[in-house]
């Protein structure tokens, strides 16, 4: 039965993941150094090269609390945009959503949490305001024809709650997906999921919203996130959160890591046989660049180990 | 939905326990810095307070090859022996194995590969003529009733000769379990494998061996090895190899990690229910403490994590 186990572990793996590229907004917006708009226009370029067929762009909150997205209209001016990929950008109100519409956005994103603390602490109200929040910009966005994607953060645990109860979890995404989200990215905003907690939030959640509208998004803060990639996959997700080179650190845990690598996720699923489009050694370029740009050694261990050979 | 349950409940209802070998003493041996004994002996006797049930002391290797291991008697007298735990050490031929017995070592282990060519360049023998070596240690051990673990070396993957047939690593774990180890290591020597390679060669393995007298010992080079030993676990293994603060880097990527860290396993598998016998705080503490007399910083994430968040 041992064997077997081996072997249905196989088969239950998709044999496509999608992967969503963060590294130029959720990784730059949580880096120390603010880097000029070229740069980030260039790194942008360089993951539409490695065959990335989704980039998260930019994000239309208030420069004055994110000020290292300021460049935001600039940003989206600037890059080349590869047929066949999609540039989905932040928009936390409809002030956000119009901004972006009118820069050239194709595509947004809206950020809720299942932790009621970690919502307040972020973005000043609790999680059913800031779903109400958002319905005004589904709203706006249906109309506009302009898809939304949702994020849940905190759903393996919080900086302030501690744990979060997965049925909490599975009450955000369902809300998030019936007000019109094509798909829900679950966050381990700081990492402390393991493979277990992931199996049960996911568990709750599936039973909400279907398993090809849902993603995961793994902080590698605690070392865990191949790991809980893995289940996930095992689980039926198909679409998979990381950033290149593991841009941006935690800012729960000054120093620790944060943002799981591309590169060590696109490593994973190509010795495992599922397809990606994405080009590993032009995504360890892109890595490469960003990581000079930012005067900071990659946080991926596959271009560690690559460079070193 | 999924293999993770039935896995995780056949560790807990066998109530096997989840052994972490953190192999400080060999992995010892790739810090460029050569560590002072006393520090090697304090850093055993951290960790034989933390539940850890197998710690490797030490290796006994000619000197003359290993010279970070020369110290090996001293550090085997000198250190406490908790009643709980065991200290094998390494002892890759007859010379070696008696200076060990003579040193007071209990336990010992065997290291052979499954790529000739890696057999050729680290041992300077091949496959089939370190066989007969061991086969002399192991006869010896086992009329003195000394327990010998076997290893095998590049499982998924070899610096020189790419990738490893599993049929290859079934046939060499199987003569060490044949020829009478009572466990034998699998390892991922260059980190190269993943989820995938993993649950092919132990399929091929455990064809030919119980899972119950295996164990993996993966490498953190490409960042694979908790989801290889995840899916180690979903196949029933439950021996686990580790290294305090992920020690010892890879001699085949200079710069570039080696083994995993204990403390990253030990968050997994406790944060999956699964029984280790093991306080993670003070398997970081002993972290702390070897890194700092190495001078240099924890490769394990959950060190650092702990030591930054307020």
């Amino acid at each position: 039965h041992n064997v077997q186990d081996g072997a249905s572990a196989g088969k239950t793996l998709p044999e496509r993941v999608k992967i969503v590229e963060v590294g130029p907004r959720d990784g730059l917006q949580n880096e120390k150094t603010v880097v000029p708009s070229e740069v980030k226009i260039h790194l942008i370029d360089m993951l539409s090269e490695a065959g990335l067929s989704v980039i998260e762009a930019t994000s239309f909150v208030s420069p004055k609390w994110v000020p290292q997205m300021a460049d935001q209209v600039e940003v989206m001016m600037g890059i080349h945009r590869r047929p066949g990929v999609s540039y989905p950008v932040l928009t936390p109100n409809l002030k956000g959503f119009l901004a972006a519409v009118n820069a050239g956005a194709a595509e947004v994103a809206i950020f809720g949490a299942a932790s009621e603390l970690f919502s307040k602490k972020n973005i000043n109200c609790s999680v059913d305001e800031s779903l109400q929040r958002f319905e005004v910009v589904t709203k706006a966005a249906k109309e506009a024809g302009v898809p939304v994607r949702g994020y849940v953060s905190c759903v393996l645990g919080c900086p302030y709650e501690g744990k979060v109860s997965p049925d909490k979890v599975a009450q955000v995404a369902k809300r998030l997906y019936s007000m019109g989200c094509y798909e829900i990215s679950l966050g381990d905003t700081i990492g402390v999921g393991t493979p277990g907690g992931m199996t049960e939030m996911l568990q709750a959640v599936s039973r909400e919203v279907p398993v090809n509208a849902l993603a995961v998004h793994c902080h590698d803060t605690y070392g865990q996130a191949l790991a809980n990639i893995l289940i996930a996959l095992q689980m039926g997700i198909s679409v998979v959160d990381s950033s290149v080179a593991g841009l941006g650190g935690c800012p729960y845990a000054q120093g620790a890591s944060g943002n799981v690598a591309t590169e060590d996720v696109v490593y994973m699923l190509h010795g495992l046989g599922i397809q990606t489009g994405v080009d590993l050694p032009k995504l360890m370029d892109a890595g490469a660049f960003i990581c000079c740009s930012l005067n900071k050694k990659t946080s991926s261990k596959v271009a560690q180990a690559t460079c070193k050979l | 939905m999924g293999n993770i349950p039935t896995s995780v409940k056949h560790c807990l209802s066998y109530e096997q326990l989840i052994q972490d070998y953190p192999w400080l003493g060999s992995r010892l041996q790739e810090e460029k810095e050569m560590v002072p004994t006393r520090v090697k002996i304090q850093l055993i006797n951290m960790l034989s307070e933390t539940g850890l049930p197998v710690i490797e002391a030490t290796s006994f290797v000619s000197s003359k090859w290993v010279p970070q291991m020369a110290d090996h008697t001293e550090v085997l007298q000198a250190i406490h022996r908790s009643s709980h735990a065991r200290y094998p050490v390494l002892t890759p031929n007859m010379h070696g194995f008696q200076d060990a017995v003579a040193a007071g070592a209990t336990e010992v282990a065997v290291f052979g590969s499954a790529s000739e060519t890696f057999s050729q360049k680290n041992i300077n023998c091949s496959i089939d003529d370190s066989m007969l070596r061991f086969e002399e240690v192991i006869c010896t051990a086992k009329q003195q009733q000394i327990p010998v673990r076997g290893y095998v070396s590049c499982a998924l993957g070899c610096p020189y000769e790419g990738p490893i047939e599993p049929t290859k690593v079934a046939e060499v774990v199987k003569r060490l379990y044949e020829l009478g180890c009572y466990e034998v290591s699998l390892g991922d020597t260059i980190g190269v494998g993943t989820p995938g390679s993993m649950a092919k060669m132990l399929q091929y393995v455990m064809k030919e061996v119980p899972s119950s007298a295996l164990a993996v010992h993966c490498h953190d080079t490409y960042g694979q090895a908790l989801a290889n030993i995840l899916t180690a676990l979903q196949m029933g293994i439950c021996a686990v190899d580790s290294s305090v603060a992920g020690l010892g880097g890879c001699p085949y990527a200079q710069g570039a990690s080696g083994n995993v860290s204990t403390e990253d396993v030990l968050y997994m598998l406790h944060g999956m229910g699964i029984k280790t016998g093991v306080d993670l705080s003070k398997v970081i503490e002993a972290g702390d403490f070897i890194c700092k007399a190495l001078n240099r910083k924890t490769n394990s994430k959950v060190a650092q994590a702990r030591s930054k968040s307020s």
